[in-house]
């Protein structure tokens, strides 16, 4: 982040619009506000097309002689395949409601990331090839002919948009803007034109089954050390199961929370409520990722990594599985899981062996999320909980983009927060649940290149946060997403300093009394808990 | 792919000035990706480097900084098996600047 403004100097933002026409506005490649090209290897691991060494800022970009005729294919492709984008090609009104709801307009004043005019770098391109009116009248029925300039407009604003569908809440036609970036970036990955920061994960978990390309004997170690400061914390040694048959639920997370802080603690939380409660189940080293780096690519690539879950799910013979806190994984296992590699017909409707309750609303899917299955046993009065061992946080909420208006998963995340803290803040109406306010750095774009990029996108987010922290001396971020764990923290140290992040299951184990636990006096990061700091001094 | 010049052999790096294959590295080049970050290379420094290569070569990705925090502690003594050490020894980061020099790659996905 040494190049990145200051804070100061990245909150002046310009809404003035370009003198000229948005057509005859050609793009301007910003350092800082886009992504490292995808390398050839990890397109050939997947045999994607044109692998080869490029540069997104380079003149040349040594795509093929036909790739215009590639381009027009794929969009008449998937004007066949998919209603959906047939009718986002020609139902928008321009009205402009959603002119203003997307984070990263809000954050450059770049007009091309108003999510209508987005839209329309495709729209305008489809207007001039499949539509009469358009073929003949051109650019004044608002058609314009693809060229290398619009391609390249394509991919820098296709890698603007986090798909996180804030727009699309406030469409009077529901135009899902997310739908419109995935086909563009499914039309740009026709030509080898990906960003490495997805192609690199995805590569990874088509050869090693999760994104960071964790093997089978790094997952069981880093758990082992894992483990071994829960046993620090609370005197307890778990012995978890891996890929083990006849386990009667699969438990998957993103891989992120098996490698990097604060997700491991999060994963720590799940250790030691699924310990706590003798759930009979099973970690796996070989669908070792919720995530899904495809579903930023195309969706054939979606499908492929997706197939490993039912598939492990089915070798090992569990009744049904359980996700761990992750965003967009939850995206597509709610609405594109079924279609895609169902149906899961030799799993059962989720039921909790704890409370027996069941879970109906997973009977196509036979996956629930772990926020559901915790906020159930909660209800229940199955847990024993201290949330005065949290006591020292100050906690609001943000919803992930997915979790939220993907599956609306709205109560359940917040019920659990209640019940395991004694304080919690919302941010204000308009910048939670399904009008939450998007990370900035969601569908692949949390690399470290495009930092302008991601505190720009990220800062409607922040400034919320800083409103609950200024006012009621929030202190603490909680989330259900991986790259939320990943992306808040550089984006709380930049804009609300002062502001910690934590799974919702990190917070939930610190307040869970474990049966024959010792007396805690730190919580899982090895902080004292609240009342133990002088105690700790005087031993 | 940008070049780097060391000891007159010309050695590939990607955008990050990371090495794009491991098997170039060497400790020449070590000290050369030491000395664009600004670091002087102490035997604590190369401690850390030597423990990172061996930690790659048996699971193919850094460590999380839990292993390497705990390892140092149990390798060096427990006053070298904390962050506040990691990070005087290398204050770009233990991830990023260590990794780079001891010829590492990133790490992707939600990281």
């Amino acid at each position: 982040m040494a190049n990145l403004p200051k804070p100061e100097e990245l909150s002046e933002i310009d809404f003035t619009p370009p003198k000229t026409g948005w057509m005859d506005t050609p793009v301007e490649f910003k350092p800082g506000m886009f992504c490292h090209g995808s390398k050839p290897k990890s397109l050939q691991t997947v045999e994607f097309p044109n692998p080869r060494d490029w540069k997104p800022a380079d003149a040349d970009w040594k795509l093929p002689e036909n790739w215009k005729e590639i381009i027009i294919e794929g969009i008449a492709d998937r004007l066949k395949k998919y209603r959906s984008f047939r009718l986002f090609m020609d139902i928008c009104v321009r009205c402009g409601a959603c002119a203003d709801k997307c984070h990263f307009f809000i954050g450059t004043g770049d007009p091309k990331n108003m999510p209508v005019l987005r839209a329309e770098l495709i729209r305008s391109v489809y207007r001039k090839e499949f539509t009469k009116a358009g073929k003949i009248l051109g650019k004044i029925a608002g058609g314009r002919e693809l060229t290398l300039d619009v391609l390249k407009e394509w991919w820098y604003y296709f890698y603007q948009c986090t798909e996180c569908r804030r727009c699309s809440v406030f469409c009077p036609y529901g135009i899902d803007q997310a739908e419109i970036t995935i086909i563009g970036r499914e039309l740009l990955n026709l030509l080898g034109l990906n960003i490495e920061w997805i192609a690199g994960p995805v590569a990874n978990c088509y050869m090693k089954g999760n994104h960071l390309g964790l093997e089978p004997h790094t997952i069981t170690s880093n758990l082992e050390y894992m483990l071994d400061d829960i046993e620090t914390v609370t005197g307890i040694k778990i012995n978890p199961s891996f890929n083990r048959k006849g386990a009667e639920i699969l438990f998957v997370t993103p891989s992120g929370d098996l490698f990097a802080d604060p997700g491991t603690y999060t994963a720590m939380g799940y250790l030691m409520l699924f310990h706590e409660l003798g759930l009979d189940y099973t970690w796996s080293t070989y669908a070792s990722e919720g995530g899904n780096f495809g579903f930023f690519t195309s969706n054939d690539m979606g499908k492929r990594l997706n197939s490993k879950i039912y598939a492990e799910a089915k070798r090992l013979g569990v009744k049904y599985i359980i996700g761990g806190e992750c965003g967009h994984m939850w995206r597509v296992i709610h609405q594109y899981m079924d279609t895609w590699n169902g149906p899961a017909d030799f799993l059962e409707t989720p039921v909790s062996p704890i409370t027996g309750t069941k879970f109906s609303n997973a009977k196509a899917s036979k996956m629930i999320h772990i926020a559901e299955f915790t906020a159930d046993l909660i209800k229940h009065g199955k847990l024993k909980l201290d949330p005065s061992r949290n006591n020292h946080l100050k906690v609001t909420f943000h919803d992930s983009c997915n979790t939220s208006r993907g599956m609306g998963i709205l109560e359940e995340p917040r019920y659990i927060i209640n019940s395991v803290c004694n304080n919690f803040q919302e941010m204000p109406e308009d910048t939670i649940r399904e009008k939450t306010f998007c990370c900035g750095s969601g569908s692949g774009l949390n690399a470290s290149e495009d930092m302008d990029l991601r505190m720009k996108g990220g800062f409607p987010r922040a400034n919320a946060v800083k409103f609950v922290h200024d006012h009621h001396g929030v202190n603490m971020l909680a989330n259900i997403c991986a790259i939320d764990r990943a992306v808040l923290p550089p984006l709380m140290d930049y804009w609300v300093p002062g502001v910690g992040v934590t799974g919702v299951h990190e917070l939930v184990a610190n307040a869970m009394i474990m049966k024959g636990e010792k007396e805690r006096t730190t919580d899982l990061r090895g902080e004292p808990l609240p009342g133990k700091e002088k105690k700790e001094e005087s031993e | 792919m940008p070049n780097i010049d060391v000891k007159g052999k010309t050695i590939e790096v990607d955008e990050d000035g990371f090495l794009a294959n491991l098997d170039d590295w060497s400790e020449d080049v070590a000290k050369y990706f030491a000395e664009v970050e600004g670091i002087d290379m102490s035997d604590q420094h190369w401690e850390v480097v030597n423990f990172l290569r061996e930690y790659y070569n048996q699971y193919q990705i850094a460590p999380m900084i839990k292993i390497l925090v705990k390892e140092l502690g149990k390798k060096l003594g427990a006053d070298k098996g904390n962050t506040k050490y990691l990070y005087e020894l290398y204050p770009g980061g233990p991830a990023k600047q260590a990794c780079k020099i001891a010829g590492l790659p990133k790490p992707t996905g939600c990281v």
